[in-house]
């Protein structure tokens, strides 16, 4: 206690870091920290694989689909709700997708265009339909979600005759499995929406109203917050962010089976727990569910390197989730 | 039984300090209690003493000193050790749950059980009714929390606290939001637990409850002790000062004549379900309009059905001359009309935005730039705000959760006021605020009221309504049963068209 008076006066190098390091809320970046211990860990456990570029590269390719739509359900999470049906809604939007581009003959840029248009604002309409359930039909966002979870996943094997849909254009694989400066495209998606998303959470109104409303509705409804409105959204931005997903997942290989996608929520609610988001709404970041959808890739690489049976990767992701909860739990403490 | 006054006290804190993130909130603290006096702790806005009371609660940890019970120092690591010790808190905001009875919320975490193992209902129903009769609160303990009135909540917290058999009972603030007669009742039952041993810690703003009900006194301010005294040996002016640091003359600004005759609101006959039976009352520019009545009588209904929060089932709403159909919140705000709820932790302040994240709640929009919030504008002003209120803030960016009550009412208010409202509604504006944030409130409202905005202040403390109104409704039942102006306001006369008996009133001395 005494030591550190010192250092008010002193504007020495030395003081400015002692000054940060007692500054430093380790709860508030407990999220941070975890990653860098992670990756830390991957690094030992991983060497030398894991530090190749192609390595990393992988990783962040395998994480994106399911961190897309994490991003989209850190939205739902912290306006108070939850949205089960992702997973099955992603398969469900890429099917209907490929019928779309399949309308269109011959192998046309536009036609891909098109359906990946179409992709996003079907998600979105999707997303509305959950939306439309939980707030006018007042019906708890696990148990309406739950429900189309099961519509949508029976929507599709029922398209596809239980198997593969197809798709007749040839470019379009290019969208999914194309790389732009060394990167993936699902992977500049992520980061691009991610980046969007930030923004929509923090400087925009509608950003601050779910902050709101997931703290504590009444008090948004005393303070004239259009309550219904604000709950509703998130869900149309979670179905578009599937729609990217489907669009992505989809021209990967250039079909789409009726069993894809299966364990998606799991993995976007994953990401966004791990990310420091509260289960209860009202706070979270994007950037967490950015770092804990690579967190969850990361655990799997390394366990993967480290020969560990594939058998046991659930399991770990399962144990990080309930330590990520355990966490903010004693953080509130 | 007899303790000596030099002897061990049944309960000491020595030196509490407690810090929140680096901001000092109590210094120091060794404070005394003996057994079976009723220990007064009075203090301004965050003064400390919700702090004191919830690390003698355990709910907090003290960063440095020690709790003593009987001389032996104890750790209190929760509520539950508390209890377990002998020590019952009835907090200022209730700790019920509204889906359960009366008799199960008493019972809660502490079930009778039968030797089946299988819960003693009737026993529990029988103990449960027989605690409230005591209190002289013949409530039916198988209605539902929800379905209580705020009074009868608190009784049912009281009860609840004293069925553990408690030695120290602590109580936060419990006259806030009863009227006189349960003020007398509340304090007729202090001084019989008092008899029987229990010692009884007593948090009060009210400085004529203090000197009424107390045996010693505490008083804090900023987070330090300034004094412990025998309640014989001080008078109320004499607390009032050492609360503030300095001398306390008129609470209530100068009554303003009002200026304008134009009618600026106007109710006529308004229904809203089953509590709203007939509301009629006009509102003029400029004017601190009084609504009194008893805690149910429909006066919160009544704001709340004008601000859209309620259906409006009958009646009509003129605003300026114009009849409107206000459908929600938003409406209101556009027509100018702002509420400060009563409920200030349910329905106003979100405890996890900052300051300016709550003043900027409602009037976000004017702190857009490009569809994105500027955020140096919006610091800017709620720094404005802070200033202006006289916000004690360690940051602008802290979580509200960490203030006083005065502080994030001052905030909330700050809220409506950024709105630039017409007309604003104040319910119960000054519950659970000590006297000089009162003070502050009440003369913010009286400049509001002079800068043209016309108020309504809704309030259960008649002193209140009758210091700052120039004119006075008085509810009853859903219906307003009088109008009173000048020398009609006095208060029989407003207990008289609140209870429809010519009633006597509560007298604090």
């Amino acid at each position: 206690m005494n030591d550190n008076t010192i250092t008010h006066d002193n504007r020495s190098l030395w003081s400015l870091i002692v000054r940060a390091v007692k500054g430093f809320r380790f709860s508030e970046h407990s999220t941070g920290m975890a990653f860098i211990i992670l990756f830390l860990l991957a690094i030992i456990v991983g060497w030398p694989n894991f530090l190749r570029i192609r390595n990393l590269v992988n990783i962040l390719r395998q994480i994106s689909y399911t961190g897309i739509i994490g991003l989209g359900m850190t939205m739902v999470i912290i306006s108070g709700g939850i949205d089960l049906s992702v997973g099955s809604m992603t398969a469900f939007v890429g099917g209907i997708t490929i019928f779309f581009l399949n309308l269109f003959p011959g192998d046309s840029h536009m036609a891909v265009l098109a359906a990946g248009l179409f992709a996003v604002l079907f998600g979105a309409f999707s997303g509305l339909f959950n939306g439309l359930l939980v707030t006018k039909g007042r019906i708890a966002p696990f148990i309406a979600t739950l429900g189309t979870m099961s519509i949508f996943r029976s929507l599709i094997q029922y398209f596809s005759g239980a198997g593969n849909i197809l798709s007749e254009n040839t470019f379009y694989p290019e969208v999914g499995a194309g790389s732009v400066l060394g990167l993936p495209v699902p992977v500049w998606m992520f980061f691009i929406i991610a980046a969007i998303l930030h923004i929509v959470l923090n400087n925009t109104r509608f950003g601050r109203y779910i902050c709101a409303v997931g703290a504590n509705e009444q008090v948004a409804r005393y303070s004239a917050v259009q309550v219904l409105k604000i709950r509703l959204i998130p869900y149309i931005i979670t179905g578009a962010t599937v729609g990217v997903t489907a669009l992505l997942w989809s021209s990967r290989l250039n079909s789409i089976n009726s069993s894809d996608c299966i364990y998606y929520e799991l993995d976007a609610i994953a990401a966004v727990v791990i990310g420091g988001t509260a289960m209860t709404g009202g706070k979270g970041t994007v950037i967490g569910t950015v770092l804990g959808a690579i967190m969850l890739g990361m655990i799997n690489n390394m366990l993967v390197l480290g020969g560990v049976s594939s058998y046991l990767q659930q399991a770990a992701k399962g144990l990080v989730i309930i330590a990520a909860v355990l966490l903010q739990y004693n953080k509130k403490n | 039984m007899k303790e000596t006054q030099s002897g061990p006290y049944v309960l000491e804190t020595q030196h509490i300090t407690k810090e929140f993130s680096g901001v000092r909130v109590l210094d120091d603290i060794t404070v005394g209690i003996r057994s079976g006096e009723i220990m007064g702790l009075i203090g301004e806005n965050g003064a400390g003493k919700s702090t004191l009371i919830k690390i003698i609660c355990g709910i907090y940890q003290p960063t440095s000193g020690s709790v003593s019970l009987e001389g032996t120092p104890v750790e209190i690591n929760d509520y539950i050790k508390a209890k377990r010790l002998g020590i019952a808190l009835v907090p200022q905001e209730f700790n019920l749950i509204n889906t359960l009875t009366v008799w199960e919320n008493m019972f809660l975490g502490n079930e009778i059980i039968t030797a089946t193992r299988l819960l003693n209902k009737k026993q529990m129903r029988s103990r449960a009714g027989k605690q409230l009769e005591e209190l002289g609160m013949p409530l039916d303990v198988n209605l539902k929390i929800s379905d209580l009135s705020v009074a009868e909540k608190q009784q049912v917290e009281i009860s609840k606290a004293l069925l553990l058999n408690a030695g120290i009972l602590i109580m936060d603030e419990p006259t806030t939001t009863l009227t006189g007669h349960e003020i007398r009742t509340l304090f007729t039952l202090m001084r019989r637990l008092k008899a029987q041993g229990v010692t009884i810690i007593f948090v009060s703003h009210k400085l004529g409850e203090i000197k009424t009900i107390c045996d010693r006194v505490t008083v804090l301010r900023d987070g330090k002790l300034i004094s412990i005294d025998e309640i014989a040996d001080i008078n109320e002016h004499d607390i009032a000062r050492k609360m503030i640091g300095r001398d306390f003359t008129q609470v209530f600004p100068k009554k303003k004549v009002r200026t304008g005759d134009d009618i600026i609101l106007s109710a006529e006959h308004l229904v809203s379900g089953r509590v709203l039976k007939d509301v009629s009352f006009d509102l003029r520019r400029g004017e601190i309009l009084g609504f009194a009545g008893l805690v149910g009588s429909g006066r919160t209904e009544t704001a709340e059905t004008i601000m859209g929060l309620r259906p409006l089932s009958a009646g009509r709403v003129t605003v300026n001359g114009k009849s409107v159909h206000i459908q929600n919140a938003r409406d209101a705000v556009d027509l100018g009309i702002g509420y400060l709820s009563e409920d200030r932790q349910g329905k106003g302040i979100v405890q996890d935005f900052d300051i300016p994240q709550n003043i900027t709640m409602i009037s976000l929009k004017r702190y857009l730039k490009n569809f994105l919030i500027d955020k140096g504008t919006e610091l800017e002003k709620s720094s404005e705000y802070v200033r202006k209120f006289n916000i004690v803030a360690a940051s602008m960016k802290m979580g509200l959760r960490f203030f006083s009550g005065g502080n994030q009412q001052k905030v909330y208010l700050a809220r409506w006021v950024d709105t630039n409202p017409s007309i604003l509604i104040l319910d119960e504006p000054t519950r659970g605020i000590d006297v000089n944030a009162k003070k502050e409130i009440y003369d913010f409202i009286h400049s509001l009221a002079e800068q043209g905005i016309s108020c309504i202040v809704i309030s259960s403390e008649m002193e209140e309504v009758m210091g700052l109104c120039s004119r006075i409704y008085v509810m009853k039942e859903g219906r307003v049963t009088g109008c009173l102006e000048g020398d009609r306001i006095t208060e029989e006369e407003i207990m008289f068209h609140a209870t429809g008996i010519q009633g006597e009133v509560f007298d604090e001395r």
